[in-house]
């Protein structure tokens, strides 16, 4: 459904601003790493612009700090609508290490919507590349909940004890 | 001149050719030895609990829903892929995979939940309790041992400007030491 909004809503070049909220620079240098010939994101039409009002796409790297929360909040309501807020990183995606420090918001999605979120601690070039990718409709999304159960046992452990102590002729003596 | 040096510009990107991935479309893998998403199994796994002691962003919750079904839950949208739960494991049943392709739109796509059976006493049909065992056993199992996380969190809201009744909570807080 977004997918589909999205390549609606932005048929053209998307335009990406990049915001550092206390980010240990991890994320930035793979999100460089994205620019450069080798990756070469620039055949997708994307380019870093300096301006959030010059942007379609917001990157936020880093763990919402508190005296970036201001900022990024201001940065998020500069860039003209329609857009889409890309969380990178795992500080981003859900806060990281430190999603109950006091002086972390506890992830970008505290702070501004954030439509998709790339973890990794950094990302591979190839998981920005993917992110990007799936929000422009490219690729499948390949992750999805997984939920395991062990055997369970065939026997009822309570039916069979209880079993037990009945067919257990010394129980009936000691309730008499 | 100037020609010159633009045919020999040209004779150089020549020969290195396309250097340029077709990342999106052809598949590229990581190196050996990447770590990816860690993968549970749970057939292996005998619910010790150590992956969620050891974990450095807490992202593994251990909680005992009844006597006998101990549910762990992992949320990989704060998950570092240090690979210490793999370390500690006792049983191997923690695998980092080369799995990287993990973006969503959805935080619930990346996290996973394992129900375990475990094994009760074949006298009087409950777990084994460890409030009898000794006082070592206990400190280590006080690490994982909680069952709500949101209490733990000593600051749930940031605020935007400067807060000084904020400034002398945080002043009083201590982490919870051994």
């Amino acid at each position: 459904m977004l997918a589909k909004l999205c390549k609606k809503a932005f048929p053209r070049s998307l335009w990406i601003y990049h915001c550092n909220s206390g980010a240990c620079n991890g994320c930035d240098i793979e999100i460089l790493n994205v620019l450069t010939p080798y990756y070469d994101v620039e055949r997708f039409g994307m380019k870093l612009v300096a301006s959030p009002r010059h942007a379609d796409v917001m990157l936020i790297s880093g763990a919402v700090t508190r005296p970036t929360l201001p900022l990024v909040k201001k940065a998020y309501d500069a860039i003209p609508e329609p857009k889409i807020v890309f969380g990178i990183g795992s500080c981003a995606a859900g806060g990281g290490c430190w999603f109950d420090s006091y002086h972390v918001s506890g992830g970008a999605d505290k702070a501004v919507p954030v439509n998709y979120i790339i973890p990794g601690c950094p990302p591979r070039p190839e998981a920005i590349i993917y992110g990007v990718a799936l929000a422009l409709g490219l690729v499948e999304k390949k992750a999805a909940p997984v939920e395991l159960k062990q055997v369970e046992f065939p026997v009822d452990m309570y039916l069979k004890n209880r079993a037990w102590e009945e067919r257990n002729v010394i129980y009936q003596l000691l309730n008499e | 001149m100037w020609l010159t040096s633009k045919i020999k510009q040209v004779l150089l990107v020549l020969k290195a050719g396309v250097v340029t991935l077709r990342y999106p479309f052809e598949p590229h893998p990581p190196a050996k030895g990447f770590r990816g998403q860690p993968v549970w199994d749970h057939h292996k796994c005998v619910g010790c609990g150590g992956c969620a002691a050891h974990c450095p962003a807490r992202t593994i919750l251990v909680r005992d829903i009844c006597q006998d079904l101990r549910v762990l839950v992992y949320d990989g949208s704060r998950c570092t892929y240090c690979g210490r739960c793999a370390d500690v494991c006792p049983e191997d049943a923690i695998t980092m995979t080369e799995q990287f392709e993990l973006a969503t739109n959805d935080k619930n796509d990346i996290s996973s939940t394992l129900e375990l059976f475990m094994l009760t006493c074949q006298r009087c049909g409950r777990c084994y309790n460890m409030e009898t065992t000794n006082m070592i056993d206990r400190m280590d199992l006080r690490g994982f041992h909680y069952d709500n996380l949101e209490l733990r969190v000593p600051f749930p809201k940031a605020t935007e400007r400067f807060d000084e009744a904020m400034l002398e909570e945080s002043d009083r807080y201590r982490r919870p030491s051994k």
